[in-house]
């Protein structure tokens, strides 16, 4: 009942198993993490120096940054995981209903007709 | 932890309704709230109609009509309609899904005192030099720092702190219906309430948080300076058009959904059919959802985005007559070769999908991009959405009263009055409001405070301020109902006074705090129906007759609430004239009281109480 | 809904959602950040719209500095590892991983957000105030929002971390810091966005 709620655990109820799976996770999230520090790095370098012709420089930062935007929730924050359906379904919504909103914030604000 | 069960017994009416988490009476309080405001703002609505009973009319000035346009249209929407629907959804969404209590008590309790310190900022403008006078819109640079006096300060605070208690409690009622449903109720078994609950509680959250973005630049370019609606600093005031509407849009299917999902409810109930269609009423449900977000610019039409733009916004807005003529069709059907039983709550259902109908034609009329410069902005817009707004939700706020009024209370309205009240108020609603669209159609602007002799408009107008009257009546005479029928009205002890479907009538009456001694087995759609029919007439309970456990009440919801309100207050002193106290004190205050009390609750581990055994038992006795 | 907890068998593998209300904190958290989505999409459309807005007043490429952004990148992307790191100590029962890695996390928070007041200082120094453009107020509006966010994000991870000093791991906290880390992680998903549309295309775009 409620007074365990606040008691610490002496052991943990893993598996051996649930453990060796753990571990293949954490190195999977350090990929990750290494893979994103190479996605920024290539980012910064695409824009500080003149590799990439200038028209190609924003729609390759964003498919970075969007790459990474993956990483972060799929990895970072499990939602590759099983039992996220439903916050995967709120961020699916989110980044939905997000993209009009910033294409017309950033469009249709009168100054061009469209 | 068995010791501490007596905390709810022994507490003063006033610190109970305070400090409860209990969602019925949270319920209450949202109704109570809801219904204050609700009428205040019919006052002003009465103001408005008597000045322009006939032409040049002197009863109020310019001045004070727009500042009545602007708190009537805010309050309906944010303080009067938003709060009634969620009395009714906090009430019987977690009753129809056979939970204990909704997924956060605490939140719950949150959102409302959070809502009411919000309303409770943006009704002191009255005595801080008068009104928001901006329309409730707001559009800028009408409410920019230029042109906008303080009342626009009210009203961006004011919401922003209410916005945060409506999405506070849109998420609570998300998770509440996701994860605390009973043992076999699974999603297509969940009454029409609780998806259309779902759905808007989705809607609210991707919704009010672009409000909460735009009424934050709002605040920064009044008091803080900001050029983002500044034309001379290369600000853009299509911008808050924007923003606002990509709110607004949404937040009009935020309020009409419940009404579906409550008219879904009532007309099965008392037509003794199953809802016709149920699949595609959710997924008619949803698709409105959808659509309602990808249309915003069917309010900017005139603004000059251009051709293409419009025409896809367009073409978006018709789409939703289609799903919405699924409804329709599908509550026709409900009725057709039905028994029907024609009382209060079935003549307010039934009568809301012809008049639903009226109001969405002109919606497809005003969504036709060339025509609609013609409306823009004339009573007939005016006309359209009281037809949405009136005649969609409020009669099924009505319908959902007079339907769930002996759960929620122990005994029914008069049905006598009650119908007295449905009639006068279904022929005001139609003599105020039909006449308008032709009032608009002749070139009457909206939110002009007078006309002219001899444009023809005197005689159209007196009728409607009439019906407005009649409207009036109707309310003041569902006022003495409750009245009436607290003092006079049989008490009711049985579970379904209606012979109704789903499970909220399982329970007894009055619902005990814990609902259900024993969480239910849910077998069909309208559980407590198949029961009827096929079971014994109880439900199978799917757990041991055992303690139950309950989350305690607590005070810092209210402090949360009130420490945001004295806030907002002070970045509204920021710009006043002569603050006696120095604003940022004022925001200081406001911030450690809200901070304070969040701290506190992160910090004290809470994990309620328990019910024991022999007192359910009791109190399971008592009511059969 | 009585929660029995059976403290024999050990701290299950997934201690945020072991009970009902873990469940319920997740499933909320993930709502909120949902919403948080289309906040900072109206912020970020704002600032898309207004970019170009400078009255006069310094442009982007005038004042952004790229080495100072790309520290505080690098910095707030470590961040973000050292809190699944301590989520993966907290699965594992190990309660002292947890809060090293969690104190980690809140030093690399600090100082990403020293230097985010460091570098509004200098452009304010350079005469980029909060009202001297659209432009200007977009930008520290967007930026400020983040940092406020990563300002809460701090107070609440410490006020966690403190609390719990020495409570070891329970089902009552490990749903809170569960929360915490992606809270944490959303911020940094922002920031994401925030240097490559803000600063990226503000200097080469």
């Amino acid at each position: 009942m409620g007074e365990n709620l606040s008691q610490p655990f002496e052991k943990s109820a893993m598996s051996k198993d649930e453990r060796i799976q753990l571990e293949r996770e954490k190195r999977i999230q350090i990929t990750a993490f290494a893979f994103m520090i190479s996605l920024t790095l290539l980012a910064f370098i695409a824009t500080g120096s003149e590799i990439i012709p200038a028209v190609f420089t924003v729609p390759f930062i964003v498919g970075l940054a969007v790459i990474q935007f993956f990483l972060q929730l799929f990895y970072f924050m499990h939602l590759k995981d099983k039992n996220h359906a439903w916050p995967n379904m709120m961020m699916v919504s989110g980044v939905f209903l997000s993209t009009p909103t910033i294409i017309a914030l950033a469009l249709l604000l009168g100054e061009t007709k469209f | 932890m068995a010791d501490n069960y007596a905390n709810t017994a022994d507490k003063s009416v006033l610190w109970d309704w305070l400090t409860t988490v209990d969602h019925k009476k949270i319920a209450i309080m949202y109704l109570i709230a809801g219904t204050l405001f609700f009428v205040k703002a019919g006052v002003m609505a009465l103001f408005m109609r008597i000045q322009l009973m006939r032409p040049e009319m002197e009863f109020i000035t310019g001045q004070t009509f727009n500042e009545l346009i602007t708190m009537h249209g805010t309050i309906m929407l944010f303080l009067a309609a938003t709060p009634l629907i969620f009395a009714f959804m906090n009430f019987a969404v977690p009753l129809q899904i056979g939970a204990r209590d909704v997924a956060f008590p605490f939140v719950n309790a949150l959102g409302f005192w959070i809502f009411f310190f919000g309303g409770l900022l943006l009704s002191v403008s009255w005595f801080f030099g008068g009104g928001p006078d901006a329309g409730w819109t707001s559009y800028v640079p009408l409410a920019s720092r230029e042109h906008g006096g303080l009342g626009i300060d009210f009203y961006v605070l004011g919401l922003q702190v209410s916005g945060i208690g409506t999405l506070v409690s849109g998420i609570n009622f998300i998770v509440t219906i996701i994860n605390m449903r009973a043992p076999g109720m699974t999603m297509m078994r969940l009454p029409l309430f609780v998806w259309t609950t779902l759905v808007v509680s989705i809607l609210i959250v991707f919704a009010f948080t672009p409000l909460a973005a735009g009424l934050a630049l709002l605040m920064l370019d009044r008091i803080f300076g900001g050029q983002f609606f500044i034309p001379g600093m290369d600000g853009n005031v299509v911008l808050w058009q924007h923003i606002f509407w990509i709110f607004g849009h949404p937040e009009v299917y935020i309020l009409v959904l419940p009404a579906f999902g409550i008219i879904s409810e009532v007309i099965p109930a008392f037509s003794r059919k199953r809802l016709f269609g149920y699949s595609a009423m959710v997924f008619a449900t949803l698709v409105i959802a959808f659509l309602g977000f990808m249309v915003w610019v069917h309010h900017m039409f005139t603004v000059g985005i251009g051709p293409v733009a419009n025409s896809i916004f367009a073409i978006a807005t018709m789409a939703i007559a289609v799903p919405t003529g699924i409804k329709i069709f599908n509550w026709l059907f409900t009725m057709w070769g039905g028994k029907l039983t024609f009382n209060t709550a079935m003549l307010c259902a039934s009568s809301f999908v012809p008049t639903f109908v009226l109001g969405g034609v002109t919606g497809v009329m005003l969504a036709m991009a060339p025509v609609d410069h013609l409306y823009h902005d004339t009573y007939f817009v005016v006309a359209h959405f009281h037809y949405i707004i009136i005649g969609g939700i409020v009669l099924g706020l009505f319908a959902a009263l007079f339907y769930w009024y002996p759960k929620m209370f122990g005994h029914k309205l008069n049905e006598a009055l009650g119908k007295w009240m449905f009639w006068l108020f279904y022929i005001g609603f139609h003599l105020t409001f039909f006449v308008q669209h032709i009032l608009g159609l002749i070139g009457m602007q909206r939110r002009i405070y007078t006309y002219l002799e001899g444009q023809g408009m005197a005689t159209m107008n007196m009728i409607s301020t009439i019906g407005t009257f009649i409207m009036a009546f109707a309310v003041v005479l569902l006022v003495f109902n409750v009245v009436y029928s607290a003092y006079k009205s049989e008490r009711i002890t049985e579970r379904d006074p209606w012979d109704a479907r789903t499970l909220e009538w399982a329970t007894n009456t009055p619902v005990p705090e814990y609902n259900f001694a024993q969480t239910p087995q849910v077998r069909s759609l309208d559980p407590w129906f198949y029961e009827k029919v096929h079971g014994d007439g109880t439900m199978k309970p799917a757990e041991p007759l055992d303690d139950i456990h309950m989350p305690n009440g607590s005070i810092l919801p209210f402090m949360i609430g009130l420490g945001l309100f004295i806030g907002g207050f002070g970045f509204i002193m920021m710009n006043m004239e002569n603050p006696i106290v120095p604003p940022l004190l004022v925001v200081i205050l406001g911030a450690v009281l809200t901070f304070g009390s969040m701290g506190l609750r992160s910090i004290k581990e809470d994990h309620g109480y328990n019910i024991p055994l022999e007192r359910i038992k009791k109190i399971e006795k008592e009511a059969s | 809904m009585a929660d029995s907890v059976d403290m024999t068998k050990g701290l299950p593998s997934h201690p945020e959602r072991a009970t009902l209300d873990g469940k319920n904190k997740f499933l909320g958290f993930w709502v909120f950040l949902g919403g948080e989505t289309i906040m900072f999409a109206t912020f970020f459309g704002t600032y898309l719209g207004l970019m170009s807005g400078t009255a006069d007043g310094p442009t982007s490429s005038d004042i952004f500095s790229l080495p100072l952004v790309f520290i505080m990148t690098m910095i707030l992307l470590t961040s973000s590892l050292t809190s699944v790191l301590a989520m993966f100590a907290m699965k594992k029962n190990n309660f002292k991983g947890l809060m090293v890695w969690m104190w980690v996390t809140v030093l690399l928070g600090a100082s990403f957000l020293g230097l985010e007041i460091y570098e509004f200082y200098e452009y304010y120094h350079y005469g980029l105030g909060y009202t001297t453009s659209a432009f200007a107020s977009s930008f520290y509006t967007l930026v400020g929002l983040h940092g406020a966010h990563v300002l809460f994000g701090l107070g609440w991870i410490t006020t966690l971390l403190i609390r719990y000093r020495s409570a070891g791991i329970t089902l009552t906290n490990a749903p809170k810091f569960y929360v915490a880390s992606l809270y944490w992680h959303f911020i940094d998903v922002i920031w994401v966005f925030i240097f490559t549309v803000v600063y990226l295309m503000g200097v080469g775009g």
